[in-house]
Order: structure tokens, then C-alpha cells, then sequence
């Protein structure tokens, strides 16, 4: 037996043995454990799988053992993620240290930043959000104003940060903040930050959506001291590695998305349950409407089989991956409006025993539809990205295509 | 489901691009058109591509054929799409060929079947008899005589019937819905009419009067009664051969639009930098990438004898025909007012994709056709 053979054999005998049998499989809303400070879990077993997984340290299998990694060989660890495939297993814990600022870490931190920061990370004990958005800085990320003023050993942090989830849960922050002022370009002048939730000045409020209560939070810095260890990469050169932390955004978006259950709502089904017959033109209109939006998923379905088929094949994907987002939160958002069309005052319900629970779902998910074509680059800004990058389209005169 | 072209079919995809863009460029089809030619091909390319094993492909073996499957057939019909070459290989070969491979007798499959692939000879199908496609009210009807059938009735949108060797005639032969037979009609036989049908693609389209037309006993295709689902199968294989067409089009029209939106100045700036037009732009790639998944699906499904393949085809031909008319609109619109003349090809596209987008059922029968898929989701 090879070393890799024998390697894929040993993990495949420890998961069996160590991952429990309820964690293997999609897990609901509200279900996945998140690591941090205050740990809370629902159940014992996703106690035991993530003590384990921490033990083996397996938090991060392909980082240096060094900073407390796995040391896996990206070989290894390619057959580690088949078997935690293949077994269902679900994550231990849901980290976007780990996720995202992680790699920009291990490729642009100080060797005393690694050992202080991805130490903890791989042990589970710090819960990190992501301070990038801003009231002024949405699609336009370079115009953050929140600064970070040099006082001798330390920055001063002023300012606020929207959208962040989870801050008011979690231990530390990563931030973008404006450290000089003086450059003709927003995109210089710009520095990644890391700094403690729990220190003086920061305050992290939830944001009430349309929908209702959310985890997303504005966050606000009220002279906030940071020390300067905690600047990562280059003082004004935190754009780069914005962007490349971004890039990682998106592997772990979809890591999201691979282990929660999609809450699935059958259009066709549900339609059919309120709108059993379709005499009138309107009707019948509706219903034409509805089949159409679900052929259409269907359409985007057999896109993502093909994407992974053409990459499979090592054929250039990039026009196709820029399309999904846009066209799977567009979709989300039109097959909403259907069921609100469809359901009436059914699909208008807030609370109460006068509706259904699905009813309520319904009415919930539809709102917060809204918020996924804005999350994550508007459509517009999609649409811009695929005119420009995909189609080639020369530059607008002003704003627009980036 | 395999969704994307294995490297035999590339290589073949790639050949027949060569091909049409050097034998029958746009060109050729404006050359046709100016001279009001009925037959609405040129019989040299239509040689050609016999000898180059096309009419062969979808064939098993045992028929002298390739056993390229629908998938490989769809590489030359996209091809044939983005250079509006015109030739009879959807009439003939796929509904024609399709029909006498799964219904014929061997006596059929050696007459006209072996002749079709060869090229020697051409059958058109008939099937439509109203303004819209509609396969499930046939009225023409075949009624049985002492010498074999008598047909009377009508057929229009008879894709290249005239000029043809004879065709395969879809006739009403009791009153069960689903009572059809096929016939096979000889060009010579007495008392079938043609009459041009002349669209605005300038291809070969024909209405066909049949009047106490006497069919013998052989000409039947299959048993009695017994035509619809051998007709509904080949009408399958058209229909995604269709959208592949449709598809090659549309991508070639909005490579020349992108093109067109790059070098169009006007307020001092290239068009292609307005806002306004880089959104629709954006949102026409999306239809033609959707498109293209469902058109793959649906030459797979046909080519894996997939249970769903009905349905799948009826998606790929609405997804398709619904993107076609996005694309082709769009196209002449930001064209401008050059958009809308005869000198430039974009008219040309616009005319055969609008065509195509009916023949055979539109977005709107196909929409309904395909609903069946989504009972299991
Ligand atoms: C639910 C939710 C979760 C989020 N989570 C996070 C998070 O965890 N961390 C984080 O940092 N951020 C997060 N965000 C922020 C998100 O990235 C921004 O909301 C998004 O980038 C849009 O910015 P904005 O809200 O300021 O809108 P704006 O940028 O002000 O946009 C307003 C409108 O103008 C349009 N527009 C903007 N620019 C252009 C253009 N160039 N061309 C055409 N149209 C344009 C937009 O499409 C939109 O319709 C989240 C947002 C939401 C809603
Ligand atoms: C049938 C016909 C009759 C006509 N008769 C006359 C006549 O009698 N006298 C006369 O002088 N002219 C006439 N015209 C010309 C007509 O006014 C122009 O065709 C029209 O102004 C459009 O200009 P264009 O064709 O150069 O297209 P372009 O201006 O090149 O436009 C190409 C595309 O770009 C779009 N576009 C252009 N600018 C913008 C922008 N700023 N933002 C977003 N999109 C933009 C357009 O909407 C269009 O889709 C006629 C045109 C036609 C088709």
C-alpha cells in the first residue's frame, strides 16, 4: 500500500470512529457550532466531534503544525476532505478566521502574528468577524472612512462598520480602516486591521431587517487602542490583501452552503396547494409564470452540473461561475414573488396562530430574498463585473464597470 | 448526464465550424435569397456534406450508420447555426431518417432510408396543419380503400418539401386522439399540390394540398393506427437539433453585438461603455449560458434513451427559443438604425432564428410540454 493509500485508510477507520452518527448529513438552520470563546452546543455529540476534531488538529489539516495545523501534505488533505465527504461529516465548527483571514495570515503575517493569532484559531477558542462594509462603503469597498490614527505604540480606531455578522458574538475582529488620507487614489491608504471586540470603545448592535431580528450588526469604534502588532501586511497596503481575502470569501460561502439543509420550498407543490385549478386568464397566466420560474431553476441546476463537468474537463469556467450568483439569488427572490402572488394574504403573515408555520417561513424567507441579491455584490455589480471581465465591454465613463 | 462535449465530438465541432464558415458563409445564403431560389440550399454543399459522413451520424450501425448519437448531430447543426448555412439535414435526415429507422420496414429502410443517408434521394415530413404547432389535432385524413389508403387534407410549414422525392405524411386514420399513421407519399404521386410557403428566412417551406391522393398498403409506415409515438420521437430529435441551431446562432449574433458595442462610438465613447446596454448585455450571457446547459441536457437525454427526454427536450427548445428571442431582439435594437436594415447580417439572423423558434413549437408550446419535469423535484 502507498503512504497516501494507507493514509486514506487510517482516516477513513478514525472517522467512522470518532464522527457521530447524528452529525453525518445536512444539518438545519441554527444547528452548525461555531468556534470561539463561548462555545455553546446543542448536544453532546457535537461536543465530542468537536473536541476530537480539535485534538486531532484537524481545525486546520493542511497549516503548519507549527501554528497547531494538521501539517498535512495538500495530497493528504485532499483525501481527508473526500473522506469527511464521503461520511457526510459535517463541519465542528464554523470559523471564518479559520476560513478567511487564515490564509492571508499564513501568506503575509509576521511569524509572531502566526503564532499568536492561528494558534487560537486552530484550537476553536476565537470567534472573528469581518469589519469591511461601511454605511459610505458598500459596492464601493475603497471608500471606507473608518481610520486608524498612529499614537506612538498604538492605533486609535474611530468610526463604524455595518453589516458585520455576528460582531456582537464574536471575540475579534478583521478591519479595513483608512490609515492615510493624503493619497489621490481610495484604494490606497488603506490597511488590514485585527483588533478585540471586547476592548474599550467598540459596541456591536443588531440590525433589525425587514424580515425581523438578524445577526448582522452595526459595530462602532469610540477610540478604540490598538497595538501595533496587529497591523497585518504593509502599513496602506491593505487593499491587496482585501482582495485576496475575498477571493476566500467565496470557498467558504459555499462551504456554508454545502452543509446547511437549503430550506426548499417547492414552488410547483405550493402553488398547487393554493391555486388547485387556473380558470381565468390571470390564473393561468400565474401559473404559466410560475412554471416558467421553475423550469428556469431547473436551467440553472444543469448549469452548475455543467460548470463542474467543464472544470472537471479543465476547460475555462470563468463565464459561467460569474452568472451563479446573480442568477441563483435573482431566481430565490422571483420564485418568492410567485408564491406571495399565489398564497395572498397567506404569504403576509408576521406572526401569530392565524398562519401556518410554512406560511410564516414563507413570508420570512421572501423578505430576506431581498437581502441576497445586495449580500455579497448587488446583482448590478455582477452584471457589471460580467460586462467588463466576461464580455469585454470597454469602461464606463463614469462609476460603473470595475 | 453528460453536459459537455467529449473530445471526439470537439474535434468534429471544430470541423464542421471550418466547414460551413469556408462552404457556406452568410453570403451564401444572401446569394440564394437574391435569386428567389425554391429549394433553399445549395445541392453541391448538401453533397459535400454527405460525403463527409453527416447524414450518417445519428444512425446505428446496422443502418450504415456512424452511431454518433444526437449529441454528435447537434455539434453540426450549431455549426450550420452560427453561419446560417442551409441545407436539408433537419428534413431529411433527422425527422425523416429518424422515423423510417424506428418505424420503417426493411424494405423502407433499403429504399429510402439507405438513399436518404447517401444522399441520393430527399423526403420532407408533414406534420402541421394550423397556424401554430400541433401534432395532437391532425385532421388530414387516410382512409382505407380497396387498393391500400386514400390521403385528403392539408399540411403548411413542410420544411423543405418542395422539390423534394416524396414525403412522410402524418394522417388522422381512426378517431382515437392518437390514431395517426405515417405514410410515405412519392413526389409523383397523383394529386398532392405544392405551393411555396415563402418565410422570411428564404428557405425552402412548403403547403401541401393532398386531394383523394391513393397511397398503397407498403407506404405505410409501422401499423395502422399506431404512427404518434414513432412521430412524437422523431419530432424530439428535430426539435433539439433545432435548438442547437438556434443556439449556434444566437452565440455567433451576440459575438458580432459585443463586437458591434465595442467599436460604435457615439457621445464621444463606444456604446458598450453605456450602462444601460452592459446590463442587458450581461443578462443576455446569462440566457445563452442557461440555454446552453438545457440544450446539452436534452441531445444526452435523447442520446442515453433518458425516461425524461421529452420533457428535457421541451425544456431545452423553451429555454432556448425564449433566449433566441432576447438575443435576436436586442441585437437588431442595438444595432440601431443599421440594426434594422437589409445590408447587415444581423436582419438575416434575426429573420431564420425567429423561424426556428416556432418551427417545431415554441417557448410557449414547449413550456407547457416540459412541465412534467418538475412533478418529481
Ligand atoms: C444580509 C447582508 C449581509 C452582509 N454581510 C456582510 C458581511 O458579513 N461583511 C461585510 O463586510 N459586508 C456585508 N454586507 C454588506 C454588503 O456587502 C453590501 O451591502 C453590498 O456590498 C452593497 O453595498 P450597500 O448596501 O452600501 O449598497 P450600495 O453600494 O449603496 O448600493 C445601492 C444600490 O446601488 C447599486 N449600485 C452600487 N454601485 C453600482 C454600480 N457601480 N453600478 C450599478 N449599480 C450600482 C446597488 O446595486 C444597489 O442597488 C452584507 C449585506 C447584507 C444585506
Ligand atoms: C426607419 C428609420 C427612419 C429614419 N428617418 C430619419 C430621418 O428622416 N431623418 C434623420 O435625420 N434621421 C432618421 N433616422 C435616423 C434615426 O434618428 C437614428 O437611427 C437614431 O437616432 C439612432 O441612431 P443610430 O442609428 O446611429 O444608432 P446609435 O446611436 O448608434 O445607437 C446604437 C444603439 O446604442 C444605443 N445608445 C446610443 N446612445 C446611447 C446612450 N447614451 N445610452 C444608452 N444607449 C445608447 C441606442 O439606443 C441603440 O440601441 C431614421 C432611422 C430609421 C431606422
Amino acid at each position: 500500500m502507498s503512504a497516501i493509500e494507507t493514509f486514506r485508510a487510517e482516516t477513513r477507520a478514525w472517522l467512522e470512529a470518532n464522527c457521530p452518527e447524528s452529525l453525518r448529513g445536512a444539518a438545519a438552520s441554527g444547528e452548525l457550532v461555531w468556534g470561539g470563546s463561548q462555545v455553546e452546543f446543542a448536544n453532546e455529540d457535537q461536543r465530542l466531534w468537536f473536541e476530537r476534531m480539535r485534538d486531532r488538529n484537524w481545525f486546520c489539516p493542511d497549516w503548519p503544525a507549527a501554528y497547531g495545523g494538521g501539517g498535512l501534505s495538500p495530497e493528504e488533505d485532499a483525501v481527508l476532505q473526500q473522506e469527511l465527504k464521503r461520511l457526510k461529516c459535517r463541519p465542528p465548527q464554523i470559523n471564518l478566521g479559520i476560513w478567511m483571514l487564515g490564509p492571508v495570515l499564513l501568506e503575509f503575517g509576521t511569524e509572531e502574528q502566526k503564532q499568536r493569532l492561528l494558534t487560537p484559531m486552530t484550537r476553536g477558542e476565537v470567534r472573528w468577524c469581518q469589519g469591511f462594509s461601511e454605511p459610505n462603503a458598500g459596492s464601493d469597498l475603497a471608500n471606507i472612512r473608518t481610520t486608524a490614527v498612529d499614537a506612538g505604540d498604538h492605533y486609535v480606531v474611530n468610526g463604524s462598520k455595518i453589516w458585520t455578522s455576528y460582531g456582537d458574538k464574536s471575540d475579534w475582529m478583521y478591519a479595513l480602516v483608512r490609515t492615510d488620507n493624503s493619497s489621490a487614489k481610495k484604494q490606497e491608504g488603506i490597511s488590514l486591521l485585527v483588533l478585540d471586540m471586547h476592548a474599550e470603545g467598540v459596541e456591536a448592535r443588531p440590525i433589525d431587517l425587514i424580515s425581523g431580528k438578524s445577526s448582522f450588526c452595526e459595530v462602532f469604534f469610540d477610540n478604540v487602542k490598538v497595538s501595533k502588532d496587529n497591523l497585518i501586511g504593509p502599513l496602506n497596503g491593505g487593499w491587496t490583501l482585501a482582495k485576496r481575502l475575498l477571493q476566500h470569501e467565496r470557498s467558504a460561502m459555499s462551504k456554508f452552503g454545502e452543509f446547511s439543509l437549503p430550506t426548499h420550498f417547492d414552488l410547483m407543490t405550493i402553488l398547487g396547494d393554493y391555486l388547485p385549478d387556473a380558470d381565468t386568464p390571470s390564473d393561468i397566466a400565474l401559473r404559466a409564470r410560475a412554471q416558467a420560474c421553475a423550469l428556469d431553476e431547473h436551467a440553472y441546476n444543469l448549469t452548475v452540473q455543467r460548470m463542474g463537468q467543464q472544470a472537471r474537463a479543465r476547460q475555462d469556467v470563468s463565464g459561467i461561475a460569474a452568472i451563479m450568483k446573480l442568477v441563483h439569488s435573482e431566481q430565490e427572490k422571483q420564485k418568492f414573488e410567485l408564491l406571495v402572488d399565489a398564497m395572498g394574504h397567506r404569504a403576509l403573515g408576521w406572526d401569530g396562530d392565524e398562519f401556518s408555520e410554512q406560511e410564516l417561513a414563507i413570508s420570512k424567507a421572501w423578505l430576506m430574498s431581498y437581502t441576497q441579491t445586495i449580500a455579497g455584490g448587488s446583482s448590478e455589480v455582477q452584471l457589471n463585473v460580467i460586462a467588463k471581465r466576461v464580455l469585454d465591454l470597454p469602461d464606463a465613463p463614469k462609476g460603473g464597470a470595475k | 448526464m453528460n453536459l459537455i462535449y467529449n473530445e471526439e465530438q470537439r474535434m468534429l465541432l471544430d470541423t464542421a465550424q471550418e466547414f460551413f464558415a469556408e462552404r457556406s458563409p452568410v453570403s451564401a445564403l444572401r446569394a440564394l435569397r437574391d435569386r428567389n431560389d425554391e429549394l433553399g440550399f445549395e445541392p453541391a454543399l448538401w453533397q459535400e456534406m454527405t460525403e463527409l459522413g453527416w447524414t450518417a451520424i445519428p444512425f446505428p450501425e446496422s443502418l450504415g450508420g456512424l452511431e454518433f448519437g444526437y449529441t454528435g448531430m447537434g455539434t453540426v447543426f450549431e455549426s450550420a447555426g452560427r453561419h446560417l448555412s442551409a441545407s436539408p439535414l433537419l428534413s431529411s435526415v433527422v425527422l425523416c431518417g429518424s422515423i423510417l429507422e424506428q418505424g420503417g420496414s426493411a424494405t423502407q429502410q433499403e429504399s429510402w432510408l439507405a438513399e436518404l443517408v447517401a444522399g441520393n434521394k430527399r423526403l420532407a415530413l408533414a406534420v402541421d396543419e394550423g397556424s401554430r404547432h400541433n401534432p395532437h389535432n391532425l385532421a388530414l385524413s387516410a382512409v382505407r380503400t380497396e387498393t391500400g389508403f386514400q390521403l385528403d387534407g392539408e399540411k403548411v410549414m413542410v420544411v423543405d418539401g418542395l422539390q423534394a422525392d416524396g414525403w412522410i405524411v402524418a394522417a388522422r386514420t381512426g378517431d382515437a386522439a392518437d390514431a395517426i399513421s405515417l405514410f410515405i407519399v412519392p413526389a409523383d404521386t397523383p394529386g398532392v399540390e405544392q405551393k411555396r410557403q415563402n418565410l422570411i428566412d428564404s428557405r425552402n417551406t412548403a403547403r401541401l394540398t393532398f386531394t383523394h391522393v391513393q397511397v398503397a398498403p407498403e407506404q405505410l409506415i409501422a401499423e395502422l393506427d399506431k404512427g404518434a409515438p414513432i412521430l412524437e420521437s422523431a419530432l424530439d430529435r428535430g426539435r433539439a437539433c433545432i435548438a442547437a441551431e438556434l443556439q449556434g446562432a444566437c452565440e455567433e449574433l451576440f459575438k458580432t453585438t459585443l463586437e458591434y458595442l465595442r467599436t460604435r462610438v457615439q457621445f464621444d465613447v463606444p456604446i458598450g461603455s453605456f450602462q444601460a446596454l452592459q446590463h442587458r448585455a450581461a443578462w443576455m450571457h446569462v440566457d445563452i449560458e442557461l440555454a446552453r446547459s438545457s440544450l446539452m441536457a436534452a441531445l444526452d437525454a435523447i442520446d442515453s434513451g433518458d425516461a425524461q427526454a421529452a420533457q428535457l427536450v421541451s425544456l431545452a427548445k423553451w429555454k432556448v427559443g425564449q433566449m433566441a428571442d432576447k438575443v435576436s431582439s436586442e441585437a437588431v435594437q442595438m444595432h440601431g438604425g443599421i440594426g434594422v436594415t437589409d445590408e447587415l447580417d444581423v436582419g438575416l439572423y434575426f429573420k431564420r432564428i425567429r423561424v426556428l423558434q416556432a418551427l417545431l413549437g415554441d417557448a410557449d408550446y414547449h413550456l407547457n410540454r416540459a412541465a412534467p419535469l418538475l412533478e418529481e423535484a
